[in-house]
């Protein structure tokens, strides 16, 4: 209809692939997350650390460049599992400020406005809408961190030989997985904190709350009754065994499979608080 | 009451609504059959069977009714506990995404996105719908000026006063083209010309054709004014089921009199009032009394008003008042509630 019309009509047109409908909540998101400068400038920081370990790459494999800032070969980092794994250590804790930042705010808001009703009002489900929101979190953390990862790793690889790339295929993979690994878990846990917590800072708090306290609860039982158990309550302990265990330097710990397990079970009982919040009503019985 | 005032008064002409939803002339938009709802344990829906076929229909109800729940179960948002419904004749069980497509949803309460302006608020939820990016920003613009939302649709809708959100939802529910839109409480919380606007605007999007509109509330008024046909629901119950407009139709001869005698005391026969009754039925209207001096009164093809006019002269009675009279959506809204029946 013309705008001068001004009548009712109906929409004829064609219509979107229902299937990726989900998409539409990470480009919106984007649209107001990239308003701010500051996120900007944070993504940019982001960026920083993969850049400073292609240049450590790049210097094992140019020897003059080595002698012009007269820096020694075995001065250099070695690129092998430690290397990779400190990368994704460093990139971890960055996706966790990013999650940090961007997360809380997701779904909270829809909750505080009340606007659940009005996306599943739409051919669009609660697994969607939760698919959709949590992508906007996937995309971002990715771009930080698997995805930087693997292209050190193709750099690495395009350098030293097609062969170097093989023999240490377990590496990507390694990479591929202990990043996956920590922005589902991450993922989960801030869409499930944003879902129950209607606002945002108190979102943000909650998110610190279980990365920090449960860190320092449980490393405090493990003090106290002289044990390694205490790693089970802690989050970010969890991660660093699992990326440990991945990348092939283990840590003097727990088991690995129940460090599996227990994120396994988090990541569940995040589902669950999805499910339970994520309706276009709350219907109390 | 005399028996011969309760013999007439059953023979005053019922409310055609029982039979115009008995033999439906349009295809059904919505049908229930045996709809039934429960949250735990607690019955909210109690086995409603009904078919409406109206271009406007009206659901009515005090509050705890059940409106917003039938509503929301025709969503798909709880699912039925036995029976079913079908809208369009897809079945909201097993079609309710497709259903969900043809629908525009306003809901009763503010919900809105935070930090949206309204024309990405409206144009977000038309591609939620299914609209490409660009189709969905035209119309999320057409339809903010339809709402008269044209110069706000830049400022952020949490900006917005109430009649503003009302209108936003309004405008997001339109916005791609649903063939059967929920209004659920429309004019909450406006103020007398925003619900004339927002009533103007839902008899508009009606009389477009293009859409059927569900429109739940508890303002008689709002109802009556937009809908057709209506249906009460009373303790999660079907209360009534009503077609307005061929009530409108059949009850345009009813009247209501109040008569006042000139001459001198009544006699037995009851005096001028009674003679001027007995006149007006051997002109062949239906009559009951309802007070000493108020009578209703159904005039037959052929007699007009003036005709009891030249009556009430001609036996010295004076008319005092004369009102056209129909039942009215709070009668049969009363009715309901006190009847609890399922037809009128």
């Amino acid at each position: 209809m013309a705008v001068y019309e001004r009548t009712y009509r109906r929409y004829e047109g064609e219509l979107t692939p229902a299937r990726s409908r989900f998409l539409i909540l990470p480009r919106y998101a984007y649209q107001e997350v990239f308003k701010s400068k500051a996120f900007i400038a944070f993504l940019a920081l982001c960026a920083l650390s993969p850049l400073g370990f292609a240049i450590v790459i790049y210097l094992h494999h140019n020897l003059q460049a080595l002698k012009a800032i007269n820096l020694p070969l075995d001065k250099l980092v070695p690129i092998d599992a430690t290397f990779f794994s400190i990368f994704v250590t460093a990139q971890s804790f960055l996706a966790f400020l990013l999650a940090f930042a961007v997360g809380p705010g997701l779904i909270s808001a829809d909750v505080r406005n009340n606007a659940l009703p009005l996306y599943l009002s739409r051919p669009f489900s609660r697994s969607e809408y939760v698919l959709g929101k949590m992508s906007v979190l996937l995309i971002l953390l990715s771009a930080i961190t698997w995805i930087p990862g693997l292209l050190l790793f193709l750099l690495q690889t395009s350098l030293e030989g097609t062969s170097w790339g093989f023999e240490h295929a377990g590496l990507a993979w390694a990479i591929l997985a202990s990043c996956w690994e920590w922005i589902l878990v991450l993922s989960l846990l801030t869409l499930a904190l944003s879902a129950w917590v209607k606002w945002k800072p108190v979102a943000r708090i909650a998110l610190l709350a279980v990365f920090f306290v449960t860190r320092g609860f449980g490393e405090a039982v493990d003090r106290v009754l002289d044990t390694e158990w205490g790693s089970l309550v802690s989050l970010g302990k969890l991660n660093e065994i699992v990326r440990a265990d991945l990348f092939g330097t283990p840590l003097v710990s727990i088991p690995v499979w129940t460090a599996w397990l227990a994120l396994g079970l988090v990541a569940l009982a995040c589902l669950a608080m999805l499910a339970r919040r994520v309706r276009a009503y709350e219907v109390v019985r | 009451m005399s028996t011969t005032e309760s013999a007439v008064i059953a023979s005053l002409p019922v409310p055609a609504a029982a039979v115009a939803v008995a033999a439906p002339a349009a295809p059904p938009i919505v049908e229930l059959e045996g709809l039934e709802v429960k949250f735990g344990k607690r019955p909210i829906l109690k086995g409603i069977d009904a078919a409406l076929s109206g271009r406007c229909i009206g659901l009515l109800g005090p509050n705890g009714a059940g409106k917003t729940t039938l509503l929301h179960t025709l969503l798909g948002f709880h699912p039925p506990s036995a029976g079913t419904a079908r809208i369009f004749g897809r079945d909201i069980r097993r079609d309710a995404q497709a259903i969900r497509g043809l629908m525009g949803y306003m809901p009763e309460n503010d919900s809105f996105i935070a930090g949206m302006s309204g024309v990405r608020f409206v144009r977000l939820m038309a591609e939620l719908s299914g609209l490409p990016p660009r189709q969905a920003m035209e119309r999320a613009h057409e339809a903010l000026f339809y709402v008269g939302l044209g110069e706000a649709r830049y400022r952020p809708v949490g900006t917005y006063s109430l009649g503003m959100k009302q209108l936003a939802k309004l405008a997001q529910a339109l916005a791609h083209g649903p063939r059967l839109l929920f209004l659920d409480e429309p004019t909450n919380g406006l103020d007398p010309p925003a619900r004339e606007r927002m009533l103007h605007l839902i008899r508009d999007i009606r009389d477009s054709g293009e859409v059927h509109v569900i429109l739940s509330s508890h303002l008689l008024r709002d109802v009556e004014q937009c809908c057709e046909e209506v249906l009460v629901l009373k303790d999660g119950r079907l209360a009534v089921t009503c077609n307005l407009e061929e009530e409108r139709r059949a009850n345009r001869k009813f009247l209501e009199l109040e008569v006042r005698s000139t001459a001198a005391a009544e006699g037995a026969d009851g005096g001028p009032n009674g003679a001027f009754a007995a006149a007006a039925q051997e002109l062949g209207c239906e009559l009951a009394w309802s007070g000493k001096q108020r009578m209703k009164l159904v005039l037959p093809e052929g007699v007009e008003v003036r005709d009891l006019y030249r009556l009430a002269a001609e036996r010295q009675v004076q008319i005092r008042r004369l009102d056209f009279k129909r039942d009215s959506l709070e009668d049969i809204f009363l009715q309901a509630m006190e009847g609890g029946h399922g037809g009128l």
